[in-house]
């Protein structure tokens, strides 16, 4: 019973909780959701907006998709896709027994991190007129 | 039993649902993924055209409609998961399903009227 008497690791405190890599890509899978979730009405909308074939349309979707604030969303929310999509193929695979011992699970979520970053980054860029 | 109105439903169907419209969308995102790459988007006609296509049409019907379903499990778990009470859980989950359902509608209208 010695271990009762141990103080209990309660680390409720968000900034003092430490997860495995894990831990972060499965919250991020949540924060991500969320997100795309809250946006979905300015996804909807500049989707309509693309395929207005008015010159009104044009104009608008030009005029909106080119403002910088409009882009960092965007750039944000691509992320969020990104993540999510990458997490949700680690997911299913997990379902059907791929990867679940610990060892391929952690190497798995530095998958899904590293390739949803670069990704975001490559489709960024692109975003952001870089090429 | 103790069973709460707002609660899961204790069953599969959600845990399945969610991986089948999960399925729809990240198919769906590959097609368009390989379309973008054939040059879908290298024009708005072009985009335009890509979306007004038949199949497409039918594709993206489903990826709305999985998303919408999709989003309904993922933020309904969301709040069961940090919101207490009912009388405030069962508000959030009104207004989360009428959002969605409203976006779905809209989404459709969009694909259907070209």
């Amino acid at each position: 019973m010695a271990e009762m008497k141990k103080p209990r690791p309660k680390h409720l405190a968000l900034h003092e909780i430490r997860l495995p890599v894990a831990g972060y890509a499965s919250i991020l899978h949540r924060v991500s959701g969320a997100g795309l979730f809250l946006m979905l009405p300015l996804l909807i909308w500049l989707f309509q907006i693309s395929l207005d074939s008015t010159q009104q349309g044009s104009a608008l979707f030009a005029a909106v998709t080119g403002n910088i604030l409009v882009k960092l969303v965007l750039l944000g929310l691509l992320w969020a896709f990104l993540h999510h999509f990458c997490m949700g193929i680690r997911i299913l695979l997990i379902d059907i027994h791929v990867g679940v011992e610990k060892q391929q699970a952690h190497a798995s979520a530095v998958a899904v991190l590293a390739v949803s970053l670069t990704l975001t980054l490559i489709f960024g860029l692109k975003l952001l007129g870089a090429y | 039993m103790n069973r709460n109105v707002v609660g899961a439903h204790y069953g599969l169907m959600d845990w399945l649902a969610q991986r089948i419209t999960g399925i729809v969308m990240a198919v769906f995102t590959l097609i368009v993924f390989a379309a973008m790459l054939g040059g879908a988007m290298s024009s708005r006609e072009a985009w335009q055209a890509f979306m007004a296509n038949g199949l497409i049409r039918f594709l993206s019907f489903l990826f709305i409609l999985s998303l919408c379903y999709h989003a309904w499990v993922g933020v309904r778990d969301i709040w069961m998961d940090y919101v207490k009470p009912a009388s405030v859980r069962v508000i959030l989950h009104v207004l989360t399903l009428l959002a969605l359902v409203g976006y779905a509608g809209w989404a459709v209208q969009i694909i259907w009227r070209l």
